[in-house]
């Protein structure tokens, strides 16, 4: 018995060997690389496990969650007011626009309406914050193509944004200022023209990196026709923002969904671009940076008098019921569902943020690509840690 | 011509002094050399390009800066990785620097000043230059490491990409100088005349202007220097072959990049740029061994300052682009360079 099993055994160990010297000039072993969670590409703590065939990705997973700070649990334990100072922190470099969607949310549920100055600066300040947060993309995009120096005029140039930013709100990079009714503060005094010299000059930083990034042509070879997303593929994996609309979709919350801001009374373009490749994303967002700063230049113009805050009960205790309300963040659409049981705190906040959304297609369209296009794909998809993870 | 064995100077010395001499100046050349270069370019220029000011506080405008960076090298654990292949890995920087200093041996910047002023001269520095590849492939390979190992692979298959075009484009020098030796590459552009002018003699430049633009990048790529750095893409493989590497090892590797920057760029200047001679001077003036050195650096600063320019300013190209530009473009440019140098020497 245990012969005939000896001998099954060796035979069967003997086919084993001769496949595998057949094999053997056959086969080429797969590799798995991974990047992150500490890796200069992935900006912060996102995790691609990538299958390579030498340099080809077979399959690529992003693994997220390095950075889970628990916020829509910690929303439960603070006060409506006390929120902002945490939806601040999700996507960082725009933190005033994390605020205004909860706010609002929060106004829609107390049936208050902020007075129209206050739209008209949160306005403001939501697209000082894209353009802080965007310009900083279009220096970073030729960072990851290995081009130091744009990165260093986008750190420039952004400090105009932010010392406005810092000096109508007190905080570079976590205003905390939006108000539930209003504002904390009116603007100081000095600040539209101050702010209008700023947009001049990040006007410059945007036909500066036009001719420099956009011109090159190593740059062009690097992005054009590399990690095409069609628009239906885009739709059906919840793309939003600048990732969509570089697939043609001409889809901006800030024109199609009125939620009570100043987008709709001045007079502004959504810039879209047929490619679909990572060239259209960097392209659509630096046209977006530009309009941004014309948006602004109106708001300023056309900004009403009055009072910046409502009246509000000075402890605020939120009426039951539940609201969503989403905007046209800097990354895509950001929204709140918010739920409240008539108490200090909410009973439960559902936050969608755009990154997340933004990098489940990864997978999807690493698929195939050389590993020189993950970093550039990821680099174009744009996303922050803090808005995937949160 | 100047025959190497006769210098001008009559200075005796015995066999194993001159070596000992020769050695201690090369060794002595090269950290200053990629010091040097780290300094005015990487550290400064590239500063004022990003509008930064760079180091200001090591010395007067920063000038030790680097100095102080080697001292915290020095200080650093020799850290070898559990899985390396420790002698292939303590070796690979040894390699990269061999290569680099043996390329130093063989520029001339004075009618005397030369480490060995050796008859197929052209043919030797980029020869030694390119074993560099080996000591990248071994660093790439023995670190174990996923990253090193893509670093390598592309490392290799770029510089072997780039020797050609970077070989080829001299063929055209070597053709109208009648020579392969260095020092008869410089008498024949310092006695050369354009249009029946000699005042600055003939640097071949002018002729070769296409050997040149084609040498120039090939350098660029031999030197991993972006738009070609795609072997150590900080972005996306961290350092590439350098990921491991830490301390002296690492300091080892810098000094080998500069150095041979420095190098390549002094090739570039005695292959096109007229080499040590000074116009007005006869070609074995003792004087030049004098201003020889003075005029060579002023020429290496200016290449040099073209090669990192180029590398702070663009991006990188893809492995596949770059190897599309090295074999579909550059080396037939510089076949018909080839053709067309050797057609009009035997017109003229």
């Amino acid at each position: 018995m245990t012969a005939i099993s000896e001998r099954r055994q060796l035979a069967y160990i003997a086919a084993q060997a001769s496949d595998a010297r057949v094999n053997v000039e056959l086969e080429t072993e797969g590799m798995t690389l991974n990047m992150g969670p500490q890796h200069p590409a992935t900006h912060g703590t996102l995790r691609i496990v990538a299958k390579l065939d030498g340099e080809q990705v077979i399959a690529a997973d992003p693994i997220m969650g390095y950075m889970h700070r628990g916020y829509e649990k910690l929303t439960e334990v603070r006060t409506y007011p006390q929120v902002t100072t945490l939806v601040n922190r999700i996507d960082w470099l725009g933190s005033f626009a994390n605020e205004v969607p909860f706010i609002l949310a929060a106004e829609r549920l107390m049936e208050v309406e902020a007075p129209p100055r206050a739209q008209w600066i949160r306005t403001a300040l939501f697209e000082l914050s894209r353009i802080a947060n965007i310009s900083l993309f279009l220096g970073d995009m030729a960072l990851q193509l290995g081009a130091l120096t744009p990165a260093f005029y986008a750190f420039r140039d952004r400090e105009f944004v932010l010392n406005q930013i810092e000096s109508a709100t007190g905080g570079r990079f976590h205003p905390n200022f939006d108000r539930i009714g209003g504002l904390k503060d009116d603007l100081p005094k000095g600040w539209i023209a101050e702010t209008k010299t700023a947009m001049v000059k990040l006007r410059d930083f945007c036909d500066m990196l036009e001719t420099l990034v956009t011109g090159n042509e190593i740059f062009e070879a690097r992005t054009r026709g590399i990690g095409v997303i069609p628009a239906e593929v885009g739709l059906s994996y919840g793309l939003s923002g600048a990732n969509i609309r570089a697939s043609g979709v001409d889809w901006d919350l800030r024109r199609d969904q009125p939620v009570g801001l100043a987008w709709n009374e001045i007079d502004w373009k959504v810039w879209t671009h047929p490619d679909g490749d990572s060239f259209a994303r960097f392209w659509v967002r630096l046209q977006e940076v530009r309009e941004s700063t014309k948006m602004v230049d109106q708001l300023l113009d056309g900004l009403p008098s009055g009072p910046i805050m409502a009246k509000v009960p000075r402890i605020i205790k939120v009426p039951a019921g539940e609201a969503w309300v989403s905007t046209e963040n800097p990354l895509g659409e950001m929204g709140y569902y918010v739920v409240s049981q008539g108490d200090l705190v909410p009973f439960r906040v559902k936050i969608r943020s755009a990154s997340f959304n933004n990098v489940s297609i990864v997978p999807w369209v690493l698929k195939g690509v050389y590993v020189p296009d993950i970093v550039t794909i990821l680099a174009s998809l744009y996303f922050i840690l803090g808005d995937i993870d949160r | 011509m100047i025959d190497p064995a006769l210098g001008t100077l009559a200075i005796e010395l015995a066999y194993w002094q001159e070596t000992l001499i020769k050695v201690g100046v090369v060794a002595a050349l090269v950290p200053t050399a990629a010091l040097i270069l780290g300094y005015v370019f990487l550290l400064k220029m590239m500063s004022f390009m990003q509008s930064r000011l760079g180091p200001m506080d090591a010395g007067p405008f920063g000038i030790l800066q680097l100095v102080a960076d080697g001292a915290k090298f020095l200080q650093k654990e020799d850290i070898f990785p559990a899985r390396a292949d420790k002698w292939v890995f303590a070796m690979a920087p040894i390699v990269v620097l061999v290569s680099t200093m043996l390329v130093y041996v063989l520029i001339p910047v004075g009618p005397d000043l030369v480490g060995e002023a050796v008859d197929t001269g052209v043919f030797l520095a980029l020869a030694v230059s390119s074993i560099s590849v080996i000591g990248i492939l071994m660093a790439g390979w023995s670190s174990a490491n996923k990253y090193s190992l893509i670093g390598g692979m592309r490392a290799a298959g770029q510089l072997i990409a780039y020797e050609l075009p970077l070989v080829l484009a001299v063929v055209g020098v070597v053709i109208q100088a009648g020579t392969l030796n260095l020092q008869g590459i410089v008498a024949a552009q310092a006695t050369g005349e354009i249009f029946g002018w000699g005042g600055i003699g003939s640097p071949f430049i002018l002729t070769q202007f296409v050997g040149f633009f084609i040498f120039m990048i090939a350098v660029q790529a031999e030197l991993t220097q972006t738009p070609f750095d795609m072997p150590v893409a900080e972005s996306e493989i961290v350092g590439g072959y350098q990921v491991e590497y830490t301390g002296f090892r690492f300091l080892t590797f810098f000094l080998a990049e500069f150095g041979t920057a420095f190098a390549f760029a002094g090739l570039a200047a005695v292959l096109f740029l007229g080499g040590w001679w000074v116009p007005g001077f006869e070609i074995d003036s003792p004087w030049l061994n004098v201003l020889g050195p003075i005029v060579m650096f002023i020429k290496i600063m200016a290449v040099s300052f073209f090669i990192f320019w180029f590398r702070f300013t663009y991006p990188r190209f893809r492995e596949d682009q770059l190897q599309a530009l090295a074999w579909k473009v550059l080396i037939p440019l510089s076949l018909a360079n080839i053709v067309v140098t050797g057609v009009l020497k035997v017109v003229f």
